[in-house]
């Protein structure tokens, strides 16, 4: 430890070399005058004789050095002491880097939020999710199948989402949760935070464990850490159930995305879910995700085979139910159906905003360049007095790292405001999504690692000026324009740099434009003006057999508000939050109804007679339902476009045509209707049927479409009296259908909103990098413009002196950034829809945006270049 | 201990190898102690002249030296009345001086050997 005492001693030992080295000349210099020189020539021929003192004593100096870090410590003060000389430059940089940096930080604290970071639970790297290839969801028979039957899991738990309404003695609601098996804890590893989780110990047949599990954030919330509420009853459906224990509050379930509110067990599946189905039906699809840890020394092949074998031999054993199935394994946190798009997104907004890095890299790069040529002076002259070519370039290093360091850490900064505010946003009231993205140690290391390499990239930039530098050539001429008409890598830089922005410009108006198109675009559906009541009469504990009677009168109920145009009823509506049934459908002639032989897997709908004219749907062709096609009367349908193309042949004559349900029943069309959207606006299109309530088994959960002019706030009020009229104690969720839509723009309207952000972000770095280039060679060429002045130059000679490099250059690189961008603009397609980059308008207003860009960045050069007085100029030399 | 293998700025003179102008410093010490004009002085008038050392470049030398503790400085005043730092060997620097002179000798034997073959080196 004895370099603690040295850094004391220092200064001591630098003040005696000083002292010993002018002593030591001194001497010299006396000795030359004894021996007859003048003291002139005396101290002249010391001094040749010593050699450079400053070089002497830094030269001992470094001998005392902790080599590198105290040289640095010492390039760094002298680079802040350059910086401070120049705040706009390093302002813009600094600037420009935190745009850079903070955009790249918030993209990857959303990747690794997203798609690297484990779920929250021991083992989690361990913990595999199994996925049925065709994205499809397994039905709880098939899980216990799977888990009994493999060799390669120690143990497979399943999970499901489901809807409740929770009556804990005060207000009654409905809220989001878990259906899990009893072994999910026990898979997972989560311990309680209060009571007991419960365990398969706890499942002894069907509706056999009424125990309901919370999670801490519902238990803070709705009982306000009350610990008394252990082995308390609530009401699930009004079905009684007894809170067993919370889960610690760092568990927040399997998925990412959806943050439950509850974890009951699978196995009362039909107490607490009121769609069509039950759990122990094959066939049906009620299990979301299936996920274990591997068995000790198993790899995930051999897993995959092992659950294929199992899936083969269910195949053969249920063929009308279980398709043949084929597995993969995945992570946990997003379910596949979800995890590619979002992984695809991700990757390329990733790619972008390392694009968006790498143009301010470049913008910078050509920063540094010009700002060494300016320096060349102050370099030959360090060169000539002795200083090594490293030695600047590490000074210059330093100097960039210094700036990219600081931009990173304000980059940094900024991303992690931004992260947290994300991370708190709750896009949707009513559902518990929200994308967990706190920035973690991986976020700050990448920033950090992001701003050093950037450092270095744009810092080596002006190396090669730097080696090339001939010192005694400099100091003569002065560091004075060259007029260089090679293309230098300074050039190359900026149409590489224009480039990438034109690409962001270009992808960003795209996403845009599409969103725009896609918000007036046709769904087959009126949504305006129609108000959606949700209500279950299942959970509100209407027998099956009461089910229809009391939707024929709620519906009546409703139609009589004055101001009601009309009323319809069904199962879920089309680009609702709810999601929608799909029902797999086999042609007329099909015998054989094995799922593997469906003509299609199309989406199904349960409607009222008056539900088209209130969702606003046209019938093309035929009839729509009445009230007498009930059980009694003969099956129909309405079909949708794609339907009759895809299923019966054509559309022409689609009327009158039959098809078959998965068991077999003919159903007859009885009309066909217009195509629209279902699940998703980007959805290629699907084909979709519809079948009259009267003749489905009774929905629990029913949607009522009520289309009216009357203001909304009014109207809701009106139908939830009307509703509490015939029933008071029913739950209903009431939402103009336009805001119900925003669930499923949200993909659309995030993309958008994103890549808006980067091209902003690509249109203020071009601006920088085109203003930066023409200011520099307009302050380069002001002597040369001043003499054309003088000479008679007209207005706009001197401009195309002054700027005509920088167009060009603008032009070139706007062009590479428009085609590549429509390249990459292919891509967005899937996830806006509507986003084609072969719109006139686009491609115009890319062009716009470019030349505008151009003219806001060339404006103040220009201006400086016109007001140029050769008078002035001349006269300084 | 290599030699440094660098292009020759004048033909008449050169660079000397690493660690020489030390060997040469601690061996006049190992006489007398000094400073740093007198250390210059003695090495020239020794050398006859035939090393021209820059002066300057004894010091960064010295200071290594120091560094290593094979000398210790000290200020004080000179025969003739000036304020000098004076330079005395230490015992770790005798034997580092020691070690250095042999394997500098073996260096030198083999050197020899090289450019005139045949010839036996002169001891």
């Amino acid at each position: 430890m004895n370099w603690i005492p040295g850094i004391f001693r220092r200064r001591k030992l630098h003040d005696d070399l000083s002292e010993e080295i002018r002593l030591h000349i001194e001497e010299r210099v006396e000795q030359l005058m004894s021996e007859g020189q003048s003291p002139q020539e005396a101290r002249r021929r010391a001094c040749i004789a010593f050699g450079n003192p400053a070089l002497v004593e830094e030269r001992s100096r470094e001998v005392w050095q902790w080599p590198t870090l105290e040289s640095i410590l010492a390039d760094a003060r002298f680079a802040l002491r350059q910086l401070r000389k120049s705040p706009g430059f390093t302002f813009a940089a600094v600037f420009t880097l935190m745009l850079a940096i903070g955009a790249n930080a918030v993209v990857f604290g959303v990747l690794n939020a997203l798609i690297l970071r484990p779920v929250n639970v021991p083992d989690a790297e361990s913990l595999h999710a199994i996925n049925q290839t065709n994205d499809q969801w397994a039905s709880y028979p098939e899980y216990l199948d799977l888990r009994a039957r493999n060799h390669t899991f120690s143990d497979i738990a399943a999970m499901a989402l489901s809807q409740v309404a929770l009556d804990s003695g005060k207000d009654p609601s409905r809220i989001w949760g878990f259906e899990v098996t009893g072994n999910y804890f026990g898979v997972l590893g989560v311990h309680p935070y209060l009571g007991r989780l419960f365990d398969p110990s706890d499942e002894r047949g069907m509706n056999s464990a009424p125990y309901i599990v919370l999670t801490y954030a519902y238990w803070h919330r709705q009982f306000h850490d009350d610990q008394g509420v252990v082995g308390h009853m609530v009401r699930v459906n009004r079905h009684p159930f007894t809170i067993l224990g919370v889960t610690p509050p760092d568990f927040r379930g399997t998925f990412i995305f959806f943050a439950p509110n509850f974890y009951v067990p699978m196995v009362n599946h039909d107490q607490i879910y009121s769609g069509e189905g039950n759990l122990n039906e094959r066939g049906g699809r009620g299990v979301i995700q299936m996920l274990g840890h591997l068995r000790p020394g198993v790899s995930e092949a051999q897993a995959v085979a092992d659950l294929d074998t199992v899936g083969a031999a269910l195949a053969k054993t249920y063929p009308n139910t279980d398709g043949h199935e084929s597995f993969a394994l995945g992570r946990p946190s997003l379910p596949e159906v979800l995890g590619r798009p979002v992984r695809a997104f991700v990757a390329a907004l990733m790619l972008l905003a390392g694009l968006i890095l790498l143009a301010a890299c470049a913008n910078l790069g050509s920063l540094f360049a010009a700002r060494a040529s300016d320096r060349s002076r102050e370099v030959a002259l360090r060169l000539a007095l002795g200083s090594s070519r490293t030695r600047i370039l590490r000074q210059l290093l330093t100097e960039a790292l210094l700036i990219s360091l600081a931009g990173g850490a304000a980059g940094l900064a900024a991303s992690i405001v931004l992260l947290r505010r994300l991370d708190t946003w709750q896009p949707f009231s009513g559902v518990p999504i929200h994308v967990p993205v706190q920035p973690d140690a991986n976020v700050y290391l990448v920033a950090l690692l992001l701003a050093v390499v950037s450092g270095f990239l744009f810092g080596i930039v002006p190396v090669r000026q730097v080696f090339r530098a001939n010192p005694y050539e400099i100091v003569k001429a002065g560091s004075g324009a060259r007029a260089g008409r090679r293309i230098t890598a300074r050039d190359i830089l900026l149409v590489t740099q224009i480039a990438i922005c034109g690409v962001l410009v270009t992808a960003s108006l795209v996403a845009v434009r599409g969103l725009a198109r896609s918000l007036h675009g046709n769904f087959g559906i009126d949504p305006n003006q129609v108000l959606l009541v949700e209500t279950d009469l299942k959970i509100s504990g209407y027998s099956p057999a009461s089910i229809p009677p009391t939707q024929r009168r709620m519906i009546d109920a409703l139609e009589a508000i004055p101001g009601v145009e009309r009323v319809g009823l069904v199962s879920f509506p089309p680009l609702g939050r709810g999601g929608s049934w799909k029902a797999n459908v086999f042609r007329d002639e099909s015998r054989d109804l094995r799922p593997a032989n469906a003509a299609a897997n199309s989406f199904k709908y349960a409607i009222s007679p008056d539900y088209l004219r209130a969702a606003g749907t046209t019938l093309l062709e035929g009839r729509g339902f009445t009230w007498n096609d009930d059980k009694g009367a003969p099956p129909v349908a309405l079909v949708n476009r794609q339907f009759a193309v895809s299923i019966l042949g054509s559309p022409a004559n689609a009327v009158g045509r039959y098809f078959r349900a998965a068991d077999g029943t003919r159903i007859e069309v009885v009309g066909m209707v217009e195509d629209g959207k279902y699940l998703s606006v980007a959805e290629a299109q699907q084909p979709a049927f519809f079948v009259p309530v009267t003749q489905q088994d009774p929905l629990g959960e029913q949607w009522m479409l009520v289309r009216s002019a009357r203001d909304p706030g009014q109207l809701a009020k009106s139908v939830r009296a009307a509703v509490r009229g015939l029933d008071a104690g029913m739950p209903l969720d009431m939402l103009m259908w336009t805001r119900e839509l925003d669930f499923s723009m949200f993909p659309a309207r995030m993309a958008s909103l994103s890549l808006g952000v980067l091209g902003v972000l690509g249109a203020m770095l071009s601006i920088t990098g085109i203003f930066g280039m023409a200011a520099y060679s307009v302050s380069k060429r002001l002597k040369e413009l001043g003499i054309r002045v003088a000479l008679g130059a007209q207005r706009k000679e001197v401009l195309q002196a002054a700027l005509g490099r920088a167009v060009k250059m603008l032009a070139l690189g706007s062009a590479a950034g428009l085609l590549l961008g429509i390249l990459a603009s292919r891509v967005l397609a899937s996830i806006v829809y509507q986003a084609t980059p072969r719109d006139p308008l686009v491609l115009a207003g890319v062009v716009l945006a470019m030349l505008l860009l151009g003219l806001v960045a060339t404006w103040i050069p220009a201006q400086r270049a016109l007001s140029v007085d050769p008078l002035i100029l001349l006269r300084e030399e | 201990m290599p030699v440094v293998d660098r292009p020759m700025t004048e033909t008449t003179s050169r660079d000397l190898f690493p660690g020489a102008l030390e060997m040469m410093i601690l061996e006049s010490l190992r006489r007398q102690p000094a400073h740093g004009y007198a250390l210059v002085q003695h090495i020239q008038q020794r050398s006859n002249n035939l090393l021209q050392v820059e002066e300057g470049s004894l010091y960064p030398a010295l200071q290594r030296l120091l560094k290593a503790k094979l000398v210790k400085a000290e200020w004080g005043v000179s025969s003739t009345n000036r304020r000098v730092r004076t330079y005395q060997i230490t015992a770790s620097g005798l034997r580092h001086l020691e070690q250095q002179i042999s394997s500098f000798e073996r260096m030198f034997e083999g050197i020899t050997l090289v450019l005139n073959p045949g010839k036996s080196p002169a001891n």
